[in-house]
């Protein structure tokens, strides 16, 4: 059981929660993340940790509501409890001083890039964060990876806030004005796709952060399967991060869909 | 005959065992059929969960005891991996003392309940029976009697709680709450060491909760053991992972003095073949964890997984036979294993197949994936198949399955289930860049000691034999747990031997 200290809306369907898991916060490192279980009969999904405080002893998650389990931990109000929190899992992202890091997180994928972009500034890193959103309301943490970047470029869809466009247009001005060492990108499949199709057009080493199925998060299960390079990995023990040009991102799209009917269902059944 | 085989079994010379023996003639023994294990009905049994194997009477318990003639020579002694006293917990049954009779096998197995239920029998103990080797009969029924006698003491609630030695100052910490772990915890408990099982998971078990199916193996009796090693003092961390959540050093410097790592062969293998990431085509651990451990069969738990109508599962070990006879009781009106070698080479247990046969299951033997094919969005649809023969004998001294040319054809399916091994955990020998590894990546350790090349590390189970089973596995951590308490012993000599003096 894991205390829930602080909670904060972050936009519409999309809560921060502060949990209380001491040994974690001690632990964790940018790119981990936790698996979290909602009650005796709940499912096991992951989430990236996207702060920690040793001091108090907690970690902070961002969860959009999508699907039952995200729904209930995102209902899930200050005082009550997580019933099941394991970790850190996967493994830490390679943190060095490579130069210039264009950060890019689109969606909710900001929360866990977040850590990311902590850890490349206090690395001696020049940090352009590139954010992409639908809109003005679904863009979140942008105070937050303010704080660690030394420029933020907004885009959104539909040019509520920043530039519009997507957030390949983002990342283009910043790689075609400055020379850029690495990409890391973070945030939907779709999103990583083209972002590091953009990243190979300029021949910028690429990583990208890969969500995935997962059950037990240790290797044991294999939903997480993803092929890199032409050969299976296991997202929660050999990633989450990988080389991005070597994900077949189409694939993890596919499998990303793998139980839409299932998940669908059992939503539309906890929302009546 | 074995010295020591003698000396488990010296019980012989007592006086009640000399006059039970008096009480038939051997020729009235042999006559007697052996019992057949009590089954729920396929038909009712692939619609629900419940146990398959439904348990003896006392009655045909005791009748099946009276066969065992309690020889001179116990070959079944040495027919188990961890030399059970056999013939002194029959011969108990015999006398309706069923408590001496889990008190006999609960001296050498932490577990039997679930070895009565889960164990190779008919290779190991029955197969060095008397009955089997010189009179070519049926061998006693010992697991069906192990099982009778370890359910016979959880459902009465005499439980014989085990003596536990003086309280030792020293913690150990257990790594894996599957068979070779709660082996090593209770025999820890029992020197008076303060014993903690750090499990990776939600629930406690290991494989016994999230590998093998309930109708094998209920839930409830993996829950019983575990209970009783907490009333024993053993403490049970859920949701920690050891080299993750907590390193060695950090569990040193919170005073633990040794471990015992079980954390099990949990990476499944697949076949890298074409279209082996389609959606629905899927581990056997992952499914059977699905099921297992997340409860999705029950409509009101979360976890989904697929009802697949043709369900294929690539094997032939008992995972696969667990994974298809799930498939059967999720609805697969057609539930198939595939085999590349014939049914006499298959691994899984002659039980279990005649189970799954009964249950309806078909044997495609002889067939090998070799690529899966989908609809337009990825979901498995066919199988691409090739025949293959037997040829020379291998390694295994199995003959070797031998593709037959131009032989592939198509099968219609909507689920498939990979079920072909699986190799160790990497999460601890990650974590352990110093700790020595094979190079199928387990843990090396002293045979005779279970001890690894870190002194304060002990190992055992799938994490050091890469696939084995459930009893070895408990032998496993009795003998690491008996070598921790010498390493440990050492250790207290040579502090005192130094004057410094332990403070927890």
């Amino acid at each position: 059981m894991a205390k829930i200290i602080s909670k904060q809306i972050l936009s519409e369907k999309v809560v921060q929660l502060e949990i209380e898991a001491p040994r974690i916060a001690n632990k964790r490192k940018a790119g981990h993340f936790v698996i979290i279980k909602i009650g005796d009969k709940g499912e096991r999904i992951p989430l990236t940790i996207s702060q920690a405080s040793i001091d108090m002893g907690t970690i902070t998650v961002v969860v959009q509501a999508v699907g039952v389990t995200s729904y209930k931990l995102s209902k899930l109000e200050i005082g009550e409890e997580v019933t099941d929190v394991v970790g850190p899992l996967g493994n830490p992202t390679v943190i060095e001083r490579m130069g210039t890091v264009l950060c890019a997180g689109g969606g909710v994928g900001i929360a866990p890039l977040l850590p990311v972009v902590e850890a490349m500034h206090y690395a001696g890193n020049r940090v352009i964060s590139v954010l992409a959103a639908r809109s003005k309301e679904l863009l979140i943490l942008e105070n937050e990876i303010s704080v660690f970047s030394d420029e933020v470029i907004i885009v959104t869809d539909d040019g509520s806030y920043g530039h519009k466009g997507l957030i390949t247009e983002g990342m283009e001005m910043a790689i075609t004005r400055e020379k850029i060492d690495q990409v890391i990108a973070i945030g939907p499949a779709i999103m990583m796709k083209y972002a590091s199709m953009l990243s190979r057009k300029y021949n910028i080493p690429t990583l990208a952060s890969l969500n995935s199925i997962m059950v037990d998060g240790t290797g044991m299960c294999g939903a997480c399967r993803v092929s890199v390079g032409g050969q299976t990995k296991f997202v929660c023990v050999d990633g989450p991060e990988f080389n991005a040009y070597d994900v077949d991102f189409d694939e993890l799209l596919m499998r990303l869909g793998s139980y839409t009917d299932e998940e669908a269902e059992s939503y539309k059944r906890i929302l009546t | 005959m074995n010295a020591n085989t003698l000396e488990i079994n010296s019980g012989r010379n007592e006086e009640w065992r000399i006059n039970l023996r008096k009480t038939l003639k051997t020729k009235e023994r042999t006559v007697i059929p052996r019992i057949k294990m009590p089954e729920t009905e396929p038909l009712d049994r692939i619609k629900s969960y419940v146990e398959v194997n439904s348990g003896l009477t006392e009655e045909q318990a005791i009748t099946e005891a009276q066969r065992c003639l309690d020889c001179v020579n116990p070959t079944c002694i040495e027919g188990c991996p961890v030399n059970i006293n056999i013939p002194g917990f029959i011969k108990s049954i015999e006398t309706h003392n069923f408590n001496n009779a889990i008190r006999v096998l609960k001296e050498t197995n932490a577990l039997p309940a679930v070895c009565g239920r889960v164990c190779p029998q008919e290779i190991q103990c029955e197969a060095s029976c008397f009955y089997q080797t010189k009179l070519k009969k049926p061998a006693i029924a010992i697991g069906h009697l192990e099982r009778f006698a370890a359910d016979y003491e959880r459902i009465s609630g005499k439980v014989h709680i085990p003596e536990t030695e003086a309280k030792r100052d020293y913690k150990v910490a257990i790594v894996g709450s599957g068979p070779s772990g709660l082996a090593a915890a209770g025999e820890l408990v029992k020197l008076g060491y303060q014993v903690t099982v750090f499990e990776a998971l939600h629930e406690f078990g290991g494989v016994l909760k999230y590998g093998i199916p309930e109708f094998r193996l209920p839930n409830e009796i993996v829950n019983f053991e575990i209970n009783n090693l907490k009333k024993l003092g053993v403490n049970f961390k859920k949701n920690f992972i050891i080299g993750k959540t907590a390193d060695f050093d950090d569990l040193r410097e919170e005073g633990f003095s040794a471990f015992f790592v079980g954390s099990g062969a949990g990476l499944p293998l697949f076949m890298n073949i074409p279209g082996e990431n389609f959606i629905g085509v899927l581990s056997a651990n992952e499914y059977l964890t699905r099921v297992n451990l997340m409860g999705a069969n029950k409509d009101d738990y979360d976890t989904p997984v697929f009802k697949g109508k043709k369900v294929a599962v690539i094997g032939g070990g008992n995972t696969a036979m667990d994974s298809v006879r799930t498939a059967r009781r999720l609805g697969a009106g057609k539930a198939m294993i595939i085999y590349r070698r014939s049914e006499d080479e298959m691994p899984a247990r002659d039980e279990e197949i005649q189970h799954a046969k009964e249950e309806g299951v078909e044997f495609l033997t002889l067939n090998n994936p070799v690529e899966y094919i989908a609809d337009k969005n990825g979901r498995v649809n066919k199988i691409m198949l090739q025949k293959m023969k037997l040829g020379e004998p291998d390694t295994s001294g199995r003959r070797r399955p031998v593709p037959i040319k131009d032989s592939e054809y198509l099968l219609k399916v909507d689920l498939v289930i990979v079920s072909i091994g699986v190799s160790p955990n990497p999460l601890i020998p990650m974590s352990l860049p110093k700790l020595e590894t094979s190079k199928w990546k387990t843990i090396t350790v002293d045979p005779e000691t279970m001890q690894s090349s870190i002194p304060d590390l002990f190992a055992g189970g799938d994490i050091v034999r890469g696939g084995a089973t459930v009893i070895l596995a408990m032998g496993d951590g009795r003998r690491a747990a008996k070598n921790i308490h010498n390493y440990l012993l050492k250790e207290m000599q040579s502090k005192q031997a130094s004057g410094i003096n332990k403070i927890d």
